[in-house]
C-alpha cells in the first residue's frame, strides 16, 4: 500500500514537471523604441512595453489569471549619500554613506499588489520592491546592503523617488486581455545615458512560470553628443574654445554696441 | 522654448536663462562689476549643481568683463602694467582656487564651503558699502565737502620693499600687496564663481591709493584674465563647464551690461554705491538663512565619477 503510495506521488511529481517543460507559457515582449535618444530638446521620454502570454495547448488552466512584474534597471553608478546636521548653528554635512553599483533608475512595476503576487521569500529572491531591492554601502572595509529600516537607505529611496529616477506601482502594468498587457515607462530629463535592461517575470498561482529580458539605450546624439564628449575627452581644448567663445562675444558685444 | 544642457545635464528654458543673463549684465553694467554672485545663485536656484554653476559662471564674467575692458581701454582709463603685476598673483590664487575646489569636492564639503563664503564675504563688504555710501549721502546733504583723497598719501603698505613705479595710475609702490590683492581674486574667483570686482576696486583705492579713474577698467582686465583662466581649468580638470549654457548667459550678459552702463552713468555714485551694496548684502542674506533655517530635507546625494 505505501509502495502505491509514493509509486504515485512518483508519477504525479514526473508528470507535472513533464507538463512544465513541456506546456510552459511563453513571454513575448516588445518595447515601443530600442533606443532614447538625446538630443538638445529633450525633455524625458516614455517608453512603452508590449507583451504577450504564449499558450501552449497542453499549458494548464490557470484558474487566478496570470501576473506580471517588471523591473527596469539603469545603468549603475555609485553615489555619496550625504547627511546634514545642526553644528554651531549652521547646517553643515555631517555623515556620508556611498552606495556601491545601485541602478542609476529604477522602475518596479506588476499588475497588482507585490505580495498579492507570490510569497515573500520568491519577492525577495527576484528584488521585486523597493524593500527588496539590493542596495550595496560601504560600511568600512566590507559592502553589504543593510536593514531595510536604515535610514540612510531610506533617504536615499526617497531622493531617488522625489527626482522621478525610483518608481514602484502595482498599478502600472494593466492587461489588455487575459493574456496581453502593456506598461508605459517614463523617464525624466536627468535619466542617465547608458543602457537599460528591462527584465519582465510572468507569475500564475502565485509561482514564477517564466521570465524575459529585454533592453533599451538612452545616448547623446548630434550636438548634445559633441559637447559631452568634447568636455570629457579634450578638456583643456573644450576650456580653451569656451574662453575664446566668452572672448569673441564681449568683443563683439563692445563693436555693436559701440558709440564714440 | 526648453533646451537640454549636455554638461549640466537638464533641460532649461532659453528665454528663462536669456534674461537671466540680460539682468545680470544690465546690473554688471550698472556698477561695473563681473556679476558672478548673483549669477551663480541664480543658476544653483534653476537647478544646476554648484559646481557646474561655478564653473560656467566664469566664462560668462570673462565675456562681459572682456567687453567693459575694452571699453575702457578705448578711453586709457586702465593700468596695464598694474593689471599685469596683478594677474602674477591672480594666476596662482586661481590654480589654487581650482585645486581646493577639486578637493572640496572630492570630501563633501564644496557647498558648504561656497555658500560659507558668499555669507562672510558679501555680508561684510556689503555692509560697509551701505554704511560707507550711507555717511557720504548724510554728508553730502548737509553740505559737507568730501575730503578728496591725496594720490600721495601712504599707509604702511607704501613701506613694503619691491617697489615699482606704475605711470599710468601715478603710483610708486611694494608689488607684494598687489600680487597679494591678485592672488586673493583669483583664489575666490575659482571657488566662488565671482569676478571680485566688487571686493578688488575698493581694495585698490583704499589699500593701493590707485586713482578712481583707472580702477574700474584695470579691475576688470584682472578679471577677464583669472576668469578666462578659471574656465580652462575648470574644463580641463574637473570637466564641467557648460558651453551651451554658458554661451545663452554670455549672450544675455554683454547685451545687458551695455545698457546698465547707461543707466549706472545718469545716478549719483554714492546711491549707486548704497544699490550696490544692499544687492550684495542681501544676497549674502539670502545665503546666510539658508545655512541656518532647517532644510527641508537634510539627506542629499551625488554622483561619484571615477568610482565603479
Amino acid at each position: 500500500m505505501r509502495r502505491a503510495v509514493s509509486f504515485a506521488v512518483l508519477l504525479l511529481l514526473l508528470a507535472t514537471s513533464v507538463s512544465r517543460a513541456m506546456a510552459d507559457e511563453r513571454l513575448v515582449v516588445s518595447l515601443s523604441t530600442q533606443r532614447v535618444l538625446i538630443n538638445s530638446v529633450f525633455s524625458g521620454a516614455e517608453l512603452v512595453l508590449f507583451g504577450a502570454i504564449e499558450r501552449d495547448g497542453t499549458a494548464p488552466e490557470r484558474r487566478f489569471g496570470y501576473d506580471i512584474a517588471a523591473i527596469i534597471s539603469g545603468p549603475r553608478q555609485s553615489l555619496l549619500t550625504l547627511r546634514k546636521e545642526q553644528v554651531a548653528g549652521i547646517w553643515v554635512n555631517v555623515e556620508s554613506r556611498t552606495f556601491v553599483n545601485v541602478p542609476s533608475y529604477l522602475a518596479i512595476f506588476s499588475n497588482r499588489p507585490f505580495d498579492q503576487i507570490t510569497n515573500p521569500e520568491a519577492l525577495r529572491r527576484l528584488q521585486i520592491g523597493f524593500d527588496n531591492t539590493i542596495l550595496r554601502q560601504r560600511i568600512g572595509p566590507d559592502v553589504a546592503d543593510v536593514v531595510r529600516e536604515d535610514t540612510f537607505r531610506q533617504a536615499f529611496l526617497r531622493l531617488k523617488v522625489e527626482r522621478r529616477l525610483y518608481l514602484e506601482s502595482a498599478r502600472e502594468v494593466t492587461f489588455l486581455a487575459p493574456t496581453l498587457f502593456r506598461a508605459s515607462v517614463l523617464l525624466p530629463a536627468e535619466a542617465p545615458v547608458g543602457s537599460y535592461s528591462v527584465d519582465v517575470m510572468l507569475f500564475a498561482d502565485g509561482a514564477l512560470i517564466t521570465r524575459t529580458t529585454s533592453a533599451f539605450e538612452i545616448l547623446k546624439v548630434g550636438f548634445e553628443r559633441f559637447v559631452v564628449t568634447a568636455a570629457r575627452e579634450y578638456g583643456l581644448l573644450y576650456g580653451i574654445f569656451t574662453a575664446m567663445t566668452a572672448l569673441s562675444t564681449g568683443w563683439f558685444a563692445s563693436i555693436i554696441f559701440r558709440r564714440d | 522654448m526648453e533646451i537640454y544642457l549636455p554638461i549640466a545635464d537638464l533641460p532649461v528654458n532659453v528665454f528663462v536663462v536669456f534674461a537671466m543673463g540680460l539682468a545680470v549684465g544690465f546690473i554688471s553694467g550698472m556698477f561695473g562689476i563681473g556679476g558672478g554672485f548673483l549669477m551663480t545663485p541664480l543658476l544653483i536656484f534653476i537647478g544646476v549643481s554648484p559646481a557646474v554653476a561655478v564653473a560656467t559662471v566664469s566664462s560668462h564674467i570673462a565675456a562681459s568683463s572682456f567687453s567693459g575692458a575694452l571699453l575702457y581701454w578705448r578711453r586709457r582709463a586702465l593700468d596695464l602694467a598694474l593689471a599685469l603685476m596683478l594677474l602674477v598673483g591672480g594666476l596662482i590664487g586661481t590654480g589654487a582656487g581650482v585645486w581646493l575646489f577639486t578637493q572640496l569636492r572630492a570630501i563633501g564639503q564644496l557647498d558648504l564651503v561656497i555658500a560659507l563664503s558668499y555669507v562672510i564675504l558679501l555680508g561684510s563688504v556689503g555692509g560697509a558699502m551701505i554704511l560707507e555710501s550711507v555717511r557720504a549721502i548724510i554728508r553730502l546733504q548737509k553740505g559737507e565737502r568730501v575730503g578728496a583723497r591725496r594720490p600721495g598719501s601712504h599707509t604702511w603698505l607704501h613701506g613694503l620693499p619691491i617697489k615699482v613705479r606704475f605711470k599710468q595710475s601715478r603710483l610708486y609702490v611694494s608689488v607684494i600687496p598687489v600680487w597679494l590683492i591678485g592672488g586673493l581674486m583669483g583664489f575666490l574667483g575659482a571657488i566662488m564663481g565671482i569676478g571680485g570686482g566688487f571686493i578688488l576696486v575698493p581694495l585698490l583705492i583704499y589699500l593701493v591709493r590707485v586713482p578712481t579713474n583707472v580702477v574700474i577698467g584695470t579691475s576688470m582686465v584682472l578679471t577677464l584674465v583669472t576668469m578666462a583662466s578659471a574656465t580652462v581649468l575648470h574644463a580641463a580638470t574637473n570637466h564641467l563647464v557648460d558651453a551651451v549654457l554658458a554661451l545663452i548667459l554670455m549672450v544675455g550678459g554683454v547685451t545687458g551690461a551695455q545698457f546698465g552702463a547707461q543707466s549706472g552713468q545718469r545716478m549719483r555714485s554714492e546711491r549707486l554705491r548704497l544699490l550696490l551694496g544692499l544687492l550684495v548684502f542681501s544676497v549674502g542674506l539670502r545665503f546666510a538663512v539658508n545655512l541656518f533655517l532647517p532644510p527641508g530635507e537634510v539627506y542629499s546625494f551625488r554622483l561619484l565619477v571615477g568610482e565603479r
